[in-house]
């Protein structure tokens, strides 16, 4: 399904782009002069040899013009009366490009091997993600009729290790008036006794937005198959003061000090994004703190809102009602208006349920605040795991391609590969993610390489299969390259200007940058997604390193978002710079610095695909060596389970 | 004729023609917001099936550019059959997905166009004309977010 950023048809694109190395390879025509010139062609050889050097691919400076669908989509999604846009909808006939049809063989490539999704139809949000007597369970947004949004119910699998599923029945439909139009998001809570309640969103009969609870029917099912929806329902209706669409996903609840559970929920003031706050002690009443929890003016509806505490100084998770001098706590809110989720790290404040951010100037859902990832990633929910003692994070996948596609494909959406959450307490200021331990348990084969890549490379990467893979890497820039560019006068500082979103991908060469992997690229690169650092020069001859994923030339397909995505990533002294990326056919999710900035992108190739997808490691900077150390696993499929009867009783009884 | 229809047309890119299909619409005099975005996805409908009508019509007058009628055909029908569909269900309850819905439809209208070679459609004013529409009606529905 299309996202909200405008796809740009590709008029704007230039048919060069397409044959860059045809256009771009230097010609051997020194070399036709010396061998005519006979007794000077053993001292031109040797000047051949260093200009023609075979493994070298030009990947040459083309200064990217603003062709962006997105920059200016994300302009578009601010603005609702930019005229400039209008150039993106052009349909003079220009494009140069033919039309992809989508045929079922590279639509089936698309599907993934071991990320979660239901057999087929759409999925969106997370919800109730919780761990069991010896399983994880999982439920999310569903409809089980098509390929789009609608109909929305509770889908539910189980997992004993959040990489293996087993598909399980339906666990809650819309057949309550006050759920009639959607069961939507909801959050898990565990008692005191061991029980567990779910409170989630109901879209009534007359689309108003209530808050329900439902429990399991039977406490002593691990796979908690059947739930019962408490009668009193709705326990929560739209406030005075509240629209009855603002009102939407309330979380786990957390222990307070006096003994009552407290939980928030997202709304929104006009155009404040704010979260309530309600206490009680059976979730069957009520009790509405007069104040937020926090609000944010400008940055419109919070959905999905999340609330939970790190540690400052272990690296394992919380429970969600831990509290005490050693904690913060994060606030996070999923924000209609971008389809962006934004987090800041701050201070609880349990005697009157408010809570502060540590930097007000990257507060939740401002421009600048942070993300949990700079890609496509919404609707996010985490848990705390008591099995491991992990918080672990879930997210929303939505597709990048046409709904046309997505009809055709049967499916939409995937949910990312789970990742644990902790505080950065190196810098204390951010989140660092990383994915499950447990997917490591599909790493097959591996290779290992070690390799100077120098300025303007593109190396083939010897994998035998390039859509499962799982990549970890360190680059370090040579120093004589650093020194010589920092001491160079005339290489501008950058590093103030510079975006990912802006630079003009990865075919922009820099002095110190890009360099990373080209990954789902084909042979001849006409179809790749670079995943890579930049590293700008800064004033002071500080440097500033950013992390992006290019979409721009992930496929030849013109109905399909391709945005570059990125952001800037903290790098300490001392550190090297690391990246991890996990390729499953159309995800590519991206981690730099040990999971301090992520991206999730998807790509739709239509040539670099079964054994046609290849890996590159590449290094587009002017004149910068790197040294690259890299292993690289095949990845076996997760084999997830279709629901069915036979397995279900199998698993009951293990 | 209410003024809602005159404030909401204003913050659209394309204020006439916001106003024009509005107006058209008795119900526009009475309707909130939502009851606009309502209307808009019934113009949608209506130029899409007019558009399938013209693809079929195509297929008799230039049967040389049957592949690319076959792709608008599969364009078109997903904006009629899933966008449509979607916008009106979303729009009532959760609107974003009906804003994701109606950019879906200008692209696929986009899509359909771009297949022909330059100068061949003989769809362009009506494939125009979807994304315009789609233009004012996603401005139109992002006030509900």
């Amino acid at each position: 399904m299309a996202s909200s950023d405008a796809l740009l048809p590709i008029s704007a694109r230039e048919e060069s782009d397409l044959n860059e190395e045809t256009h771009r390879r230097r010609r051997p025509v020194k070399g036709l002069l010396a061998v005519s010139l006979g007794l000077l062609f053993i001292a031109f050889y040797v000047v051949l040899v260093a200009t023609h050097d075979g493994s070298n691919r030009s990947n040459d400076v083309k200064i990217e013009s603003d062709e962006t669908a997105t920059t200016t989509s994300r302009a578009r999604l601010a603005g609702v009366s930019e005229k400039s846009n209008d150039k993106l909808w052009k349909l003079s006939g220009e494009r140069n490009t033919v039309s992809f049809a989508w045929n079922n063989s590279v639509l089936s490539w698309q599907r993934t091997a071991f990320h979660f999704q239901p057999e087929q139809n759409w999925m969106n949000d997370p919800n109730g993600p919780l761990f069991y007597k010896g399983w994880y369970h999982f439920f999310y947004q569903y409809n089980p009729n098509a390929a789009v949004w609608g109909d929305i119910v509770w889908g539910h699998a189980v997992s004993k290790d959040l990489i293996h599923w087993v598909h399980l029945p339906i666990a809650m439909v819309a057949d309550q008036w006050y759920d009639a139009n959607g069961v939507w998001t909801g959050s898990a809570t565990f008692l005191d006794d061991g029980s567990l309640v779910m409170l989630y969103t109901g879209s009534t009969d007359k689309f108003v937005q209530v808050q329900n609870l439902a429990y399991p029917e039977d406490l002593n099912d691990p796979l908690l198959l059947k739930w019962v929806k408490y009668s009193g329902n709705p326990v929560l209706v739209p406030p005075p003061g509240i629209l009855p669409k603002d009102f939407r996903d309330p979380t786990t609840a957390w222990k307070t000090s006096t003994g009552k559970w407290r939980i928030t929920i997202g709304s929104k003031i006009n155009k404040t994004g704010i979260s309530l706050v309600y206490d009680t002690t059976d979730f069957k009443t009520y009790e509405k703190h007069d104040t937020l929890l926090h609000q944010v003016p400008n940055t419109g509806m919070w959905e999905c809102v999340d609330f939970y505490p790190v540690s400052k100084t272990a690296v394992n998770g919380l429970d969600t009602s831990v509290n005490g001098p050693n904690v913060k706590h994060i606030v996070k809110a999923s924000m209609d208006d971008t389809r962006f989720d934004h987090y800041a790290v701050g201070t609880y404040f349990d005697s009157n349920g408010t809570w502060i951010p540590d930097d007000p100037s990257i507060d939740v859902g401002m421009s600048a605040s942070l993300r949990y990832d700079y890609g496509k990633f919404y609707a996010s929910k985490t848990f705390y795991d008591q099995n491991k003692g992990r918080r672990i994070l879930w997210s929303w996948i939505g597709e990048s391609d046409s709904e046309a596609a997505d009809v055709q494909k049967g499916w939409s959406s995937l949910q990312g590969i789970p990742r644990t959450v902790v505080l950065d307490t190196k810098t204390g200021k951010n989140l660092v993610q990383w994915p499950v331990e447990e997917i490591e348990s599909l790493r097959l084969s591996s290779k290992q390489f070690n390799m100077e890549v120098g300025p303007g490379s593109v190396v083939p990467v010897d994998v035998d299969s390039a859509a499962q893979l799982d990549i970890e890497a360190e680059f370090e820039i040579k120093k004589e390259s650093l020194d010589k560019i920092l001491g160079d006068a005339s290489v501008v500082a950058e590093a103030e200007e510079f975006s990912c979103q802006k630079s003009g991908g990865a075919s922009v060469r820099g002095a110190l940058g890009p360099f990373g992997f080209s990954v789902l690229a084909d042979k001849s690169l006409s179809e790749k997604t670079p995943v890579y650092f930049y590293v700008a020069k800064g004033k002071d001859s500080k440097l500033k390193t950013f992390f992006c994923t290019d979409t721009s030339r992930s496929t030849f397909a013109n109905d399909v978002v391709k945005p570059i995505y990125g952001s800037s990533v903290p790098v300490l002294k001392g550190e090297k710079l690391t990246m991890r990326i996990l390729v499953d056919h159309s995800i590519v999710e991206g981690f730099a610095q040990g999971g301090r900035t992520c991206i999730t992108s998807r790509v739709y190739p239509t040539k670099a695909i079964y054994g046609a997808a290849k890996l590159f490691v590449f290094n587009n900077a002017i004149d910068a060596t790197v040294t690259a150390s890299f292993k690289v696993w095949q990845m076996n499929s997760a084999f997830i389970h279709p629901y069915s009867e036979e397995v279900v009783r199998a698993i009951s009884s293990a | 004729m209410g003024n809602i229809v005159d404030e909401t047309c204003k913050q659209t890119p394309d204020y006439t023609l916001c106003l024009s299909l509005l107006n058209s619409d008795p119900r526009s005099s009475s309707a909130d917001i939502v009851g606009l975005c309502l209307i808009l996805i019934d113009k949608i409908e209506a130029l899409g099936t007019e558009t399938i009508g013209q693809i079929n019509v195509a297929y008799k007058t230039k049967p040389m550019l049957k592949r690319e009628l076959d792709e608008c055909n599969l364009r078109y029908k997903t904006i009629v059959e899933a966008d449509v569909h979607t916008a009106n269900i979303a729009i009532k309850g959760n609107p974003k997905f009906a804003e994701d819905a109606i950019v879906d439809a200008g692209v696929e209208a986009s899509v359909c166009e771009g297949g022909f070679p330059k100068g061949q459609s003989p769809l362009t004013d009506l494939t125009q004309k979807m994304v315009k529409i789609c233009d004012v009606t996603r401005a139109i529905v992002r006030m509900l977010l």
